[in-house]
């Protein structure tokens, strides 16, 4: 809790700065905006988060978006597939990639950066290959209107994807924190071998983070695609999975697992957005984006990893 | 004592926030000398020895080297004194050969300025000699057994000249076999003049090997002894400050052979061999062989943890499946694994979660944890095993290692376990807890569970067992009855030799 207390008043001494510094920051469209793109990101950051807490990592998350993102247009307006069934196509599709990360991780036991590095350059190369290379928009598909506004839309005057994020957010929490499953993702995230010893099946559990990682980039995937009502295979969702990695460490993930909490990536996301919201509303030069998010990233695990040590020692000296 | 004393240390005290670690403790040890240092863990060994090693600075006392007092400010001044420390762990490097690891940090240099091969291995061959290794300067470490690397590291002490060598807990792995080597080796040093401090849980060994014992309590000198006084129950009852009786309790409660038996389990490490055996109900059964006889793997396949298709499971006459660890643990068939901290708890977890891990369904409504019941079961083993921790969200790194013992057992002792293999129960646990654990298994045991106990402390497995089965090269020697337990028997097994007496693994 304490860690993400740390990142929650980070988070709030930024705004406030940005406010004072721009009043528009706190201006009706641009906390809209700014709700809009954190349910957008959010949602897939969730997934990263929960495949690091069991000690992997998922770099597929940016070409899984562009190809979910191209199949789906392609399903609406080339196959002319109805709309329930073109998401259904998306869902299962990512659900079976992320099982293929899952199998080759736990079953043949490869490196988790390996083989979701293999999938980035895969399915990147894919979304490219079947769309021939081309930019596709939605034109005017069947049942576009309704799909459009399930996943652009607004309910009670929130924007839709954050609307599904919190839901999502949710059901999330109560896994990580309160289910059986929940329990056996952080064991087997800090000590494979201790759950296997206490007849946790390891190999399922962690394959199902892959799963349900893949299946929360998919949503993601379906509604960035509508974000930007067509999708260019080439750069579309280029370097998310390093959004949703950064959402996940500041937010207390620790790459070598077992550690993290769905408010901490939540937290985690929001000040990745405020902090690019604040480049634009401050004047700092769009180029140092990635900059000053990267840097930010630096002094917050620092400052964590600080404090741990700190901690640390204090431990063993009491300990002695 | 030799009169020309080494190493004198005269009313140390050290304290911590908190805690008063020594308390004007004193110790003295002579040239050639091997003094044993006893006591629980937290009695203050370690500290006295990181203050030997400049680790920590005394609060008050002074320290005498060859008679004149020293100040050690840190580990290069007491690695110019000639202290060198052989620790539980070895710090070996294991992708590089023995000639480098003996010399790293001080490699000698050829005239370009690079390493001088030639010259290291040269240098370092007569170490080896005298440790009677027959092993080349050029072997990579991880092409040795752990004792070899143990070796190595005493080259290493001898090749800085070290006069003290200090030796924490050093057999913890050792086999038995190497254990005895060891043991020799430390006699040998202690012939050549080098000054040995021994710590060590295991009372046989120090019986073997100290001129003197010395016994610290709660921060403090409980008591020494010489080698002629030091008797076991001396010793226990120095170490814990009370008497304990019944260290080790035989019984005689019934027991129902063939209970539980194994056919054809065959490991991964060997797999041109299969064990089979009987084990009755009531009895304790001791594994006893050399380590990489294959008694931890066996333990695995029966737990489901390495997959074995040829062995045939037998639980009060029924056959059963065991393909996974679930299987194992469904028909109440435990493992206590050798390596706690890796194996037996998630350690940065609470003694609440690591409690309840493996019965987790059992607290659980629609997939989601009943915090209150798991918090209430893990609250009932923390008061039954009397295990010491603050609180059941206490993390359990934060516990001493019998403590995190307890806490393994506690996962299990609630679930009705009908089989129960431990895996080395008390290496590196302290004596007060290791009776308890004992205790906690005969009680198992006459309460109708079967008990399985691997063991490579010859005392242990000698005192606790009903009957010891013998390992050699993944196959049962020999199995021998409660009137033929003796070392003599046990290490004849154990290097693979026949004996009358033992009996077949089964009928």
């Amino acid at each position: 809790m304490k860690k993400e207390l740390g990142i929650l008043i980070l988070l709030v001494v930024l705004c406030a700065v940005t406010g004072f510094e721009n009043p528009r920051f706190f201006s009706h469209p641009n906390l809209i905006n700014m709700a809009n793109v954190i349910g957008l990101f959010g949602i897939f950051s969730l997934g990263s988060g929960l495949v690091i807490i069991t000690a992997g990592i998922d770099l597929s998350v940016g070409s899984m978006i562009a190809l979910t993102g191209m199949l789906l247009v392609m399903a609406l307006t080339q196959w002319h597939w109805p709309w329930p069934l073109a998401v259904l196509f998306v869902a299962v599709v990512s659900m079976a990639l992320g099982w293929a990360h899952g199998a080759l991780i736990t079953r043949f036991k490869m490196q988790p950066f390996i083989v979701t590095l293999c999938g980035l350059l895969l399915y990147r190369g894919i979304a490219r290959f079947i769309a021939q290379d081309t930019t596709l928009g939605f034109g005017d598909a069947a049942g576009f209107k309704t799909l459009q506004n399930l996943a652009n839309g607004e309910l009670f005057g929130l924007p839709m994807p954050f609307v599904i994020l919190i839901v999502i957010s949710i059901i999330m929490w109560i896994v990580l924190h309160r289910s059986i499953y929940g329990r056996y993702l952080y064991a087997a995230g800090r000590n494979e071998e201790a759950a296997r010893f206490s007849g946790i099946n390891t190999r399922m559990v962690i394959a199902g983070s892959y799963i349900v990682a893949a299946l929360l980039t998919g949503i993601s995937g379906v509604l960035f695609a509508f974000y930007t009502n067509s999708v260019s295979p080439s750069t579309h969702g280029n370097f998310y999975e390093l959004y949703g990695i950064a959402a996940a460490v500041l937010g207390g993930c620790s790459l070598r697992g077992g550690e993290g909490s769905v408010i901490g990536i939540l937290i985690g996301t929001a000040l990745l957005q405020v902090l690019q919201n604040l480049v634009n509303l401050l004047g700092i030069p769009s180029s140092l984006n990635f900059a000053v998010m990267g840097a930010v990233v630096l002094i917050g695990v620092l400052a964590d990893q600080l404090f741990k040590n700190r901690a640390k020692k204090k431990n063993a000296r009491a300990a002695e | 004592m030799p009169d020309q004393v080494l190493l004198e240390m005269r009313g140390i005290s050290k304290r911590f926030p908190g805690v008063k670690a020594l308390d004007n403790v004193s110790l003295k040890i002579g040239g050639g000398e091997v003094v044993a240092l006893c006591g629980e863990n937290g009695a203050g060994k370690s500290t006295l020895m990181k203050i030997v090693g400049g680790v920590y600075q005394p609060d008050a006392g002074e320290i005498l080297w060859d008679g004149r007092p020293v100040k050690i400010h840190g580990v290069a001044d007491s690695m110019k004194l000639g202290i060198a420390f052989i620790h539980q762990e070895l710090n070996v490097l294991d992708n590089l050969d023995v000639a480098a690891n003996v010399f790293l940090g001080r490699e000698p240099k050829n005239a370009l300025g690079l390493i001088d091969e030639k010259k290291m291995r040269a240098d370092t061959e007569p170490y080896l000699k005298r440790l009677g290794l027959q092993i080349s300067a050029r072997t990579r470490l991880d092409r040795l057994s752990i004792a070899h690397q143990q070796m190595v590291e005493i080259a290493k002490a001898l090749s800085l000249n070290a006069r003290l060598i200090i030796m924490d807990e050093p057999t913890s792995s050792l086999t038995l076999s190497e254990t005895k080597r060891l043991l020799e080796l430390v006699r040998e040093l202690s012939g050549q003049g080098v000054s040995i401090i021994y710590i060590s849980h295991r009372l046989g060994e120090i019986d073997e090997c100290a001129n003197r014992i010395v016994v610290l309590r709660d921060g403090k000198n409980a008591g020494e002894a010489s080698h002629e006084e030091a008797t076991h129950d001396k010793l226990v009852n120095l170490m814990v400050g009370r008497e304990i009786t019944n260290f080790y309790v035989k019984s005689d409660a019934p027991q129902t052979p063939g209970f539980f038996k194994v056919r054809n389990a065959v490991s991964p490490l060997y797999p041109k061999k299969s064990v089979s055996f009987d084990a009755a109900r009531g009895e304790i059964l001791g594994f006893a062989g050399l380590v990489g006889a294959g008694r931890s793997e066996m333990a695995k396949t029966i737990a489901g943890l390495d997959a074995c298709r040829t062995k045939e499971i037998f639980l009060d006459g029924k056959l059963i499946p065991i393909n996974t660890p679930r299987n194992a643990i469904d028909q109440g068939i435990y493992l206590i694994p050798e390596n706690r901290r890796t194996e037996g708890l998630v350690i940065e977890m609470s003694v609440r979660e690591n409690v309840s891990l493996p019965s987790l369904l059992s607290f659980s409504r629609l997939g989601l944890i009943q915090r209150r019941q798991e918090e209430q079961a893990a609250r009932q083993q923390v008061d039954s095993l009397r295990i010491k921790t603050p609180d059941v969200e206490t993390r359990v790194l934060n516990l001493s290692g019998g403590t995190q013992q307890k806490v393994v057992l506690g996962k299990w002792l609630a679930m009705k376990p009908r089989v129960m293999i431990f895996d080395e129960p008390t290496r590196g646990i302290d004596v007060g807890a290791k009776a308890e654990i004992y205790r906690i298994m005969r009680e198992l045991a006459q309460n109708g569970a079967v008990i399985l106990m691997i063991s490579s402390d010859m005392e242990e497995v000698l005192n606790v067992s009903d009957r010891i089965a013998v390992m050699h090269e993944g196959e049962i020697a020999g199995i021998l009855g409660r009137d033929d337990c003796n070392e003599q028997n046990v290490m004849q097994l154990a290097v693979g030799k026949r004996i009358a007496v033992a009996k077949p693994a089964f009928e």
